[in-house]
This record gives C-alpha cells, structure tokens and sequence, in this order.
C-alpha cells in the first residue's frame, strides 16, 4: 500500500463528501450471523466533528470527477480543483480497516459523474458486493444512486446495501433548473419510485419467506439543499412531507448551503450558513415525525417561514393558547406530546407514572420536564399554576427572557430539541 | 441503626435482604468489607454470602419485576457507586413491600434513584462502544483499553462479541485493572501484568506493520470532514467529553 498516495486519496474524496449531511447509519437490522464481521443495528456515532456533527460512517466519494456542472457543488466540471479517485480494492480495504478499530459503523459511498450514471453506479455497487461476498463484512453500507442509472443496477445496489438515498438537493423544481441544469427532476423521482415499490416488495415477502434476501432493509433517504434557492420553510416543509407520504422516506435531510463557489445564481461567497434555520427545519420534522403535527399546523399561508427565535412547537403552542392549560394527570399522550418543555420520552413516563398516583411540579422536574417552559401550558397536582391570563408574545419573551443563554449554546444542534 | 457488611457481589447483596427480613431489621446501613472484632456488637454484622438464602431472595423479585427491572435492578448494582446501597436496599424493599409491581413508579424516591443509575450505566455503555478504539496486534488480536466512570465492561461483552467474531479481540479497563479476551470461541475476564513492559518503544513493535497506516488515515479522515464554516467547539465537547480524548486515535 502506498500510504501516501492513499492519504492524499482520503483527503480529497472525504472533503469533496463532506457537504452531504446524512449520516445515519440506524435502522437496518442486518446481523451477523455468518460469523462474519460486523453488523447494522445500532447507529452508533463513533467520533464527533469539531463542528459538533456525528461521525459515524466512511462517508467518501469513488471519484469526484464529474460530466455535470451543478452550481452549488465543488465537484462540479468547471470547478478548478485537484481531482482523485479511488480502486475498488482501496474502498473495500479502508471499509474493512477502519471498522476492524471501531472507527466506523460502515460505509456511506458516493461519486461523481464519470463516463455515465450506469458505468459510475457499476463501481458503487461493485464494492457494497465485494464488501458483502468476499469480506462476510455485515456493517452498514448507504450508497447514492446516482440519477439515471439502470433498474437492474438499482436493484443489485438494493441487495447489498442498508440504505440508498437520491438526493433531490433543492427543494423545488424551478430551483433546480437554475442551478442543475444537467438534471432533470424526473431522472430522480423514477429512482426513488422504483426503489419504493422494490422495498415493498420484499417486505412483504420477508413476511412470508423468512430466508427471502433483504432489499435496503434501511429504507431510503434524500437530501434538500437550504438556503441556495429563495424557498419559503413552507415549501421546503411541503415538498419533505409530500416525498415522506409518496415515496415512503425513511428521513429527509436539510443541509444548510455553505458558500463554497462564487456564481451570481448562488449567495455570495460571504454568506454564513444559515445554521439555526437548519436546526428549525430539523425540529419541525421531527414535530411532524414523531408528535403527530400535521405539516400546516407548523407552517401555512399566514406562517410561512419558521420562527427563529423559538422552536416551532413552542411557536405552534402560542399559537393555539386555546387548547391550554392542558392537565398533565388527565390528557392523553398526543396532548401531552404538543406541550413545550415535554420530550417523547417525558410524556411516555409521565403517562407510566400517573397511574400510580397524581404528579406534581417536583415530580415533573424529576421526570425530565422543562419546567421553565411546560409551567406556561399545564396544570398539575398543585394549587400553584400560572394564573395570569397571559398574552402569546409575553410568555414568549418570559421564555427568551429565562433561557437567551441556553438558547444560544443549543442553536447549533440538530438534535437538542425541544 | 446496624451496619451490615458485605462483600459487594450481588449474591450478597441478596442475601443482606434476606437478613434484614429475617431479623426484622429497620434502619440499616452497608458496607463493603469485613468487621474484624471478636466482641459481640448488637449494631455490626458479617453477612456471609448463603446461596439458599440469596436465591429465595432471588425468586421473591423474579416473581415480583419483570425480567427488563430485574436487568435494571442489577445493572444499577453494577455501577459500584458509592454509598447508594441504601437505595438498592430501599428498592428492593419497595418491591417487596407493595402489592404491585413498581418498576415505573417513578414518584418514588429509589425507583426514580435506581433508573437514573441505570440511565448513566447505560450512557457510559453507549460511550464507550462508540470511543473504544482497537489497535491491531502482530499476532492479529485487536488491543483497546478503557477507563470508563462506572464498571460498565461486562455490558459491552455481548456487543463486541457480536460485532467482531471474527476477530480476537481484548478490551481492558486499566482503571479497574482487568479485562476481557474473546479467542474467537469464548470470552473469559483477564488481568495483564504491565510491569514487564518498561519502555514505550516495547509497546510499538507489538503492533502490526499497517498499524501506524491506518491510525493516520484516520486522523486525516477526521480533520477532512470537519467543515471549518460550521466550527462549534462547545457542542463537540458536549458530545466527546475531554476526559475521553485519550484514547481516541482521532484525538492524540
Ligand atoms: S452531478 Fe453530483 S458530483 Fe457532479 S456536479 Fe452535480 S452534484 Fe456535483
């Protein structure tokens, strides 16, 4: 091995992959029952980035070569930048290198257009098999399709891989005219509508053939681009919930545009990355995912845009001041699931520990409510509960008011929510 | 109030219930250890461990939680925190002492004790799966070491069993001073004697030639996909606390 020309290698390919958020690598249930190596279960993030991002995959392209000249890209052909690629062997080589040390839980293979869709998804898929069959290697493997590939490599890419993802990068199609105008939307909803209806598929027949292959068991993914193109939030909120319901999605994610190329159809080179309306967007999925909001409850004609100041279940609940106070040892666990302050698995503990008898603030606390946010919203087994008749804006500003500094440390992560 | 010893095994722990139960002990105390004096004191206790009392003890609270509380129960037993034996003992008590199962009763004091031990059992577990970082050996046997807060290593047997059975691996808790070697076969808990190595030179030439390779191909991964425009150095040490930097190849 040539350590230094590999070196360079991982430099090159890992910066030009970095721009793609997702990182999962949770959901599949891929064991390791060959007494082979690894397996696809857990999701763990083995290393942090120092811009707080979970590391969890070797997440790299093949080749950032590329025919296509996409704006916001750095890969892009008429970029002038140095350009590498990797073997097959050296991919399959690294995967297994670094998730022999617990560095990784797999691999997330990405590439740059080189020759044409099927040769360049040849290769990807090539090496998720290698990995598969030669190596007995169970770990998680993501691999992008790239737009206009064959459905029979499609199909031998879902055999292998965990998960596979089309990353629809902005979010409407007239954004993606302007900025792509090698691609065509269509190139990349025949993918995912193909992949959708395999996936299916071979659900059903895991249910009635136990020893039936596995097909992307981790479902598939896309990535929206924020911040490029002028989308409202309720574009981009609609066009996610809309690929959700249609395409059965397994997780959207939002990338915050980080000006890397001066071109007069993008954000000057100065811009900064719009960081917290990111972190917004996460919330509000996660509100749309896993507490029941519908998404015109969080955004609408009135309520285009998030709120940045506050997430938007609190914003949704200053809204709706109507359905408060909500009585924490009577509601049900949807209406519990809608208070700020309460997380899913506060409102699951409260809903198990009422039943043993009535709770109170100290109680709440205990159970890992915010008080300092949930107070404005309940009532519990106390006498002391806001009686004020208080007015959106003013428990808004109490709220800020209380926590501007916490706010503020948390304003940069996807996941401290609610 | 009497002191009860105990020689800090869950079997014992067990059979201290028994005791309490059987001499209708109120206000008690434990500690680990023995108490060395031939004088009778009403208030100090050897308990000795009795196999027929800790598993009639054991058998009460089988019939009693349910196998995930029990887990739970022993996990925070496991922890080896000091002075919370008053809340196991108070838990355990509390199983026994009320008609139904408590396990998420957690407007009680020790129940809600018991799953915050737990919680930090198992956050300490999911750390350590994530931070232990192997370093290949000549012979092929995967080398890390740990110091986690808690003695979380026999939760992470079954983890690494599963992830790497094809490889030998040792995983070894040098504050604890033991660990655990998996032969491809079984696992079976080890103590190292690292008197014998002296220098660190020694440490090195143990390690396979590509060793060195792969520990800078990593680090170089990870300066790589660090995106400078986005730096929040406060979050990335919220998420990798300093005191796990040491053993993280990415870290050093
Ligand atoms: S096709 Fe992909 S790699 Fe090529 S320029 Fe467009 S986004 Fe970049």
């Amino acid at each position: 091995m040539n350590a230094d020309r590999i070196t360079e290698k991982l430099n090159i390919l890992a910066d030009a992959a970095k721009y793609d958020v997702s990182c999962a690598s949770s959901g599949s249930k891929r064991k390791n029952e060959n007494k082979g190596l690894g397996n696809a279960s857990n999701g763990i993030c083995h290393s942090y980035t120092e811009d707080g991002r979970c590391v969890s995959l070797l997440k790299i392209l093949l080749t950032n070569h590329c025919i296509y000249d996409c704006a916001y890209c750095v890969s892009r052909k008429s970029n002038d930048i140095k350009r590498a690629a990797f073997t097959v062997q050296e991919v399959v080589d690294l995967t297994i290198n670094f998730y022999r040390r617990n560095y990784i839980e797999g691999l997330f293979l990405s590439s740059g257009i080189f020759k044409d869709a099927d040769y360049t998804m040849e290769r990807l898929v090539l090496i998720a098999k290698k990995l598969r069959t030669e190596h007995k290697f169970n770990g998680y493997i993501h691999l992008k399709s790239i737009p206009g590939a064959s459905d029979e490599l499609m199909h031998e890419a879902g055999l292998y891989a965990d998960r596979l993802s089309v990353n629809l990068e902005i979010p409407t199609e007239a954004g993606l005219k302007l900025l792509a105008p090698d691609k065509n939307r269509q190139d990349m909803i025949e993918p995912m509508q193909y992949l959708k209806n395999e996936i299916v598929l071979h659900q059903e027949e895991k249910k009635l053939f136990k020893k039936a292959p596995m097909f992307a068991p981790a479902g598939q993914s896309t990535q929206v681009i924020i911040g490029a193109t002028p989308e409202t939030d309720q574009q981009v909120l609609q066009s996610a919930n809309y690929f959700y319901r249609n395409f059965n999605l397994k997780r959207v994610y939002y990338s915050g545009y980080v000006p890397v190329l001066a071109d007069n159809r993008l954000p000057a080179l100065n811009t900064s990355v719009p960081m917290v309306r990111e972190n917004r967007l996460y919330q509000a999925d996660w509100l749309m995912r896993f507490y029941g909001f519908k998404v015109n409850e969080i955004v609408n004609n009135e309520q285009p845009l998030l709120d940045l100041d506050i997430d938007p279940k609190l914003s949704w609940a200053i809204r709706n001041l109507h359905v408060f106070p909500i009585d924490i040892n009577k509601a049900d666990l949807q209406l519990i699931l809608r208070i700020p302050g309460i997380g899913v698995q506060s409102a699951q503990k409260i809903v198990s520990a009422r039943s043993y008898g009535h709770l109170n603030w100290e109680q709440l606390k205990k159970l890992g409510v915010a008080i300092n946010r949930a107070q404005y919203f309940i009532t519990c087994k106390s006498r002391e509960f806001e009686r004020r008749d208080l007015t959106g804006t003013k428990i808004k500003q109490f709220i800020l008011a209380q926590s501007a500094s916490k706010y503020l440390k948390n304003s940069h992560t996807q996941f401290s929510l609610f | 109030m009497t002191t009860l010893f105990y020689d800090g095994t869950f079997e014992s722990l067990l059979s201290v219930v028994f005791e309490i139960y059987e001499r209708k002990l109120t206000l008690v105390k434990l500690q680990k250890g023995k108490w060395y004096s031939t004088a009778l004191f009403e208030n100090k206790l050897n308990i000795i461990t009795n196999e027929a009392n800790t598993n009639r003890v054991l058998k009460g609270l089988r019939q009693k939680l349910s196998p995930s509380g029990l887990q739970q129960l022993y996990i925070a037993h496991l922890a080896e925190i000091e002075n919370e034996e008053a809340t196991l003992i108070g838990y355990i008590r509390y199983v026994f002492d009320s008609a139904q199962n408590i396990e998420e009763d957690y407007g009680n004091r020790y129940v809600l004790r018991v799953s915050e031990i737990v919680r930090m059992m198992r956050r300490e577990k999911h750390r350590m799966e994530a931070f232990i970082r192997f370093q290949k050996l000549k012979d092929e046997t995967f080398y890390a070491t740990i110091e986690p807060d808690f003695n979380v290593l026999p939760l992470l047997i079954k983890h690494f069993r599963n992830r790497y059975a094809d490889q030998k691996w040792i995983i070894y808790d040098t504050r604890r001073n033991y660990g655990v070697y998996y032969d491809l076969h079984d696992t079976q808990y080890i103590n190292l004697d690292f008197s014998t190595i002296s220098k660190a030179g020694d440490i090195k030439t143990t390690f396979t030639e590509d060793e060195g390779i792969y520990q800078s191909l990593w680090q170089n991964y990870f300066k790589s996909v660090n995106i400078p425009a986005r730096k929040n150095i406060k979050l990335h040490v919220r998420h990798i606390p300093k005191r796990y930097w040491r053993h993280l190849t990415e870290k050093i």
